[in-house]
């Protein structure tokens, strides 16, 4: 059956989504059925496509929303929620930001 | 032997061996393919895109072994581009419906998203720009082309290619690039001018021609005549190493003359200036006597930097040219280029008609802040030399007013900062708007002088892109409309004791330059290798033989007309001179 998911994330790594972070972001989502969307400034994208997710241009502190439809959709927002909490495990950064825990 | 006309764009002959400039960045050879091979070419890139990725996958697997998982990470996000759904399916679209070839349709693609990110700004945000160019140079690869770090060349190479941009021109190392010939291109373009600037000898708009050639096979190009002839028989060879060897001891004739005035028979005094687009072109201008330079297009700046300097190198850049010309005057023209050229400003979309959208002044006042950063940088110079600042493309008076306020505004700023500048600064404007010239009794009262851009006068004026060899032969400063134009011009600008300067390719051509100075003009603006030539015309001839000339034209209805009685009059004035012009 059929449902839809939406969840706010933040952006909260250092040096935002660049190359890594949009490669994880579009592998993790290509592992579910769902449709999976993220909208910035009522702009939608195709979350599978790392081109798509690049052109966000989301930096530190950029608050996007996550949006699945589909059966899996649940489970698809909760591991790419999980993903940004983590800030992508990005080690690449020049400043001490304490990564947050998994929540 | 076989030869081929082209149009002559940069004079000189050029004996040596092919050298193919072949899909490096963004040059494609090939860009349309057959309807019917449409099928063909997606399997193509289909193919190619598997290759790639596998060779990918292999530079993985070393790198995170080798160096670690961070590094192979980089080549993990590589292939995921090559598989992204989106990119494959605008790569396909472009084949399908539009019959591009598969490279072509890579690099457009990747080209377009490229330039948006790098718009981004920030470091980490533009470097994803190169990330994409290096999976656009693994699919080419891929897809059978040979990659070229450098352009190469060993001092004897002619270099052969479907086309070159302005900045791949400027970029040529003409220690080991001995001359160039492109399948495309018409005689006004930036190519055209940056090789007449590097004095290396060029034939471009020669048509498809690049299958029927080799790598190292001999070929000469005439930028004279704009004739390129493969494998030269010895004849052909022997008959044009003495034509070299000949040009060469007239050149040094030339040179005989650069301290003398430029003085017609009967005593008027002609400026002879010099354009320039890299500051290191001030040596040049010296060597040929130039009086000053009447246009430095800035430009190149940005394009050879691919982006927009800062406040401060363009600052260094000015300060340069101005330090090498103590006491000349140098004009500087402000940025004149459309958005799709500035690397930091490309919108995501090219605009269809860039010559008529979004450049030269328009852009800079739509872009404030980079406009006020060259002006200071600008100002700043200004201090140390005799700087004048000029406006491009000016259409309207009220972005005449605009562009002066904000120079106003900069200027008060830079006081208020204590920065040393030149007391007053004169501010002139390009006149090459068919509008601006109908206008000009109003233009002529805010400002201190005006330049006629004769290139972008004829292109607007004959609306003909002058970089299409199928129209080029529109493109002709002789064209009666044109001298219409440029004598009303000069009569407005005479008639209220306004410098009124020349300096586009009209300058340089003797025949037209007699014409100008018969108008009335006084100063000319030419490429530094042009300058001898014409120093050596108007030497040789009264003011009276010029107005003459100047009053004949107008009575012509037709460009072939007028062009036989320039080339008919150049001849009796100047017969030793008239062979080889």
């Amino acid at each position: 059956m059929a449902s839809a998911t939406e969840k706010v994330v933040t952006v909260v790594n250092p040096m935002g989504i660049h190359m890594r972070p949009a490669d994880q972001i579009s592998r993790a989502a290509k592992r579910f059925q769902s449709k999976i969307e993220i909208e910035k400034d009522g702009q939608s994208i195709d979350c599978k496509s790392i081109i798509n997710i690049l052109t966000l241009g989301a930096r530190q502190g950029t608050q996007l929303n996550l949006r699945a439809s589909g059966v899996d959709a649940d489970e698809a927002v909760a591991v790419l929620a999980g993903l940004f909490a983590r800030g992508f495990d990005d080690c690449e950064s020049d400043s001490e930001v304490v990564i947050p825990e998994p929540s | 032997m076989l030869e081929l006309q082209g149009i002559a764009v940069s004079p000189g002959v050029a004996i040596g061996k092919v050298l193919i400039l072949d899909r490096e960045g963004y040059r494609i050879t090939r860009s349309q393919i057959d309807s019917t091979d449409r099928q063909i070419e997606l399997e193509r890139l289909k193919t190619a895109i598997a290759e790639a990725s596998s060779r990918l996958d292999q530079h993985r697997q070393r790198s995170t072994d080798a160096i670690g998982e961070h590094v192979g990470a980089i080549f993990s996000a590589h292939q995921g581009l090559l598989q992204d759904p989106s990119l494959q399916s605008e790569w396909f679209r472009y084949i399908d419906e539009h019959c591009y070839s598969a490279e072509f349709a890579v690099s457009a693609v990747l080209n377009r998203y490229a330039r948006a990110f790098r718009s981004m700004g920030s470091d980490a945000m533009s470097e994803r720009a190169t990330d994409i160019r290096d999976v656009e140079r693994t699919l080419l690869e891929a897809l059978g082309g040979h990659p070229m770090e450098q352009t190469g060349g060993d001092g004897q190479s002619v270099l052969v290619s479907h086309d070159l941009t302005p900045s791949e021109t400027a970029n040529l190392d003409t220690a080991k690039i001995l001359g160039f010939c492109t399948e495309v291109g018409g005689p006004g373009g930036h190519t055209a001018i940056v090789a007449r600037g590097m004095e290396i000898p060029a034939v471009v708009g020669l048509g498809r021609f690049m299958h029927r050639i080799e790598t190292n096979a001999e070929i000469i190009v005439d930028g004279f005549r704009g004739t390129v002839i493969l494998q030269p028989d010895e004849s052909t060879l022997q008959r044009y190493r003495e034509r070299k060897k000949d040009r060469f001891i007239r050149a040094e004739k030339l040179t005989q003359i650069r301290d003398l005035p430029a003085v017609t028979k009967d005593g008027t005094k002609i400026s002879l200036l010099a354009n320039i687009e890299f500051a290191h072109e001030v040596a040049p201008c010296l060597e040929r006597g130039a009086e000053g330079v009447g246009l430095y297009r800035t430009e190149f700046m940005f394009l050879a930097a691919d982006g927009e300097p800062t406040e401060q190198q363009q600052f260094e850049n000015y300060l340069e040219v101005i330090q090498a010309l103590p006491d000349l005057p140098v004009i500087m023209r402000t940025l004149d280029l459309g958005a799709d050229k500035i690397g930091s400003l490309a919108s995501a979309e090219p605009e269809s008609n860039p010559f008529l959208g979004l450049r030269s002044i328009r852009l800079s006042l739509r872009q404030p802040r980079m406009f006020r950063n060259q002006l200071r940088a600008m100002l700043r110079a200004s201090a140390f030399g005799k700087l004048k600042i000029m406006f491009p493309l000016v259409s309207t008076l009220n972005e005449l007013r605009m562009a002066r306020m904000l120079l106003r505004q900069v200027r008060e700023d830079l006081e208020e900062e204590g920065v040393p500048l030149a007391e007053r600064t004169e501010v002139g404007m390009m006149v090459e708007v068919p509008a601006a010239v109908l206008m000009l009794d109003h233009f002529i009262k805010e400002v201190d002088f005006i330049s006629l851009g004769t290139n972008d006068l004829i292109q607007y004026t004959m609306a003909v892109d002058r970089g299409n060899e199928f129209v080029a032969d529109l493109y002709a400063g002789h064209d009666p409309a044109v001298i219409r134009l440029i004598r009303s011009s000069v009569e407005v600008a005479n008639r209220n004791n306004v410098d009124v300067s020349v300096c586009g390719e009209m300058s340089a051509n003797p025949k037209t330059a007699l014409m100008l100075v018969g108008m009335g003009v006084r100063t000319l603006s030419a490429p530094p290798a042009a300058l001898p030539l014409v120093k050596q015309a108007v030497r040789n001839v009264d003011l009276t033989d010029c107005q003459q000339i100047a009053t004949r034209v107008f009575d012509f209805g037709t460009a072939r007309e007028v062009d036989a009685f320039l080339q008919q009059r150049f001849a009796e004035l100047l017969p030793e001179m008239a062979i080889g012009v």
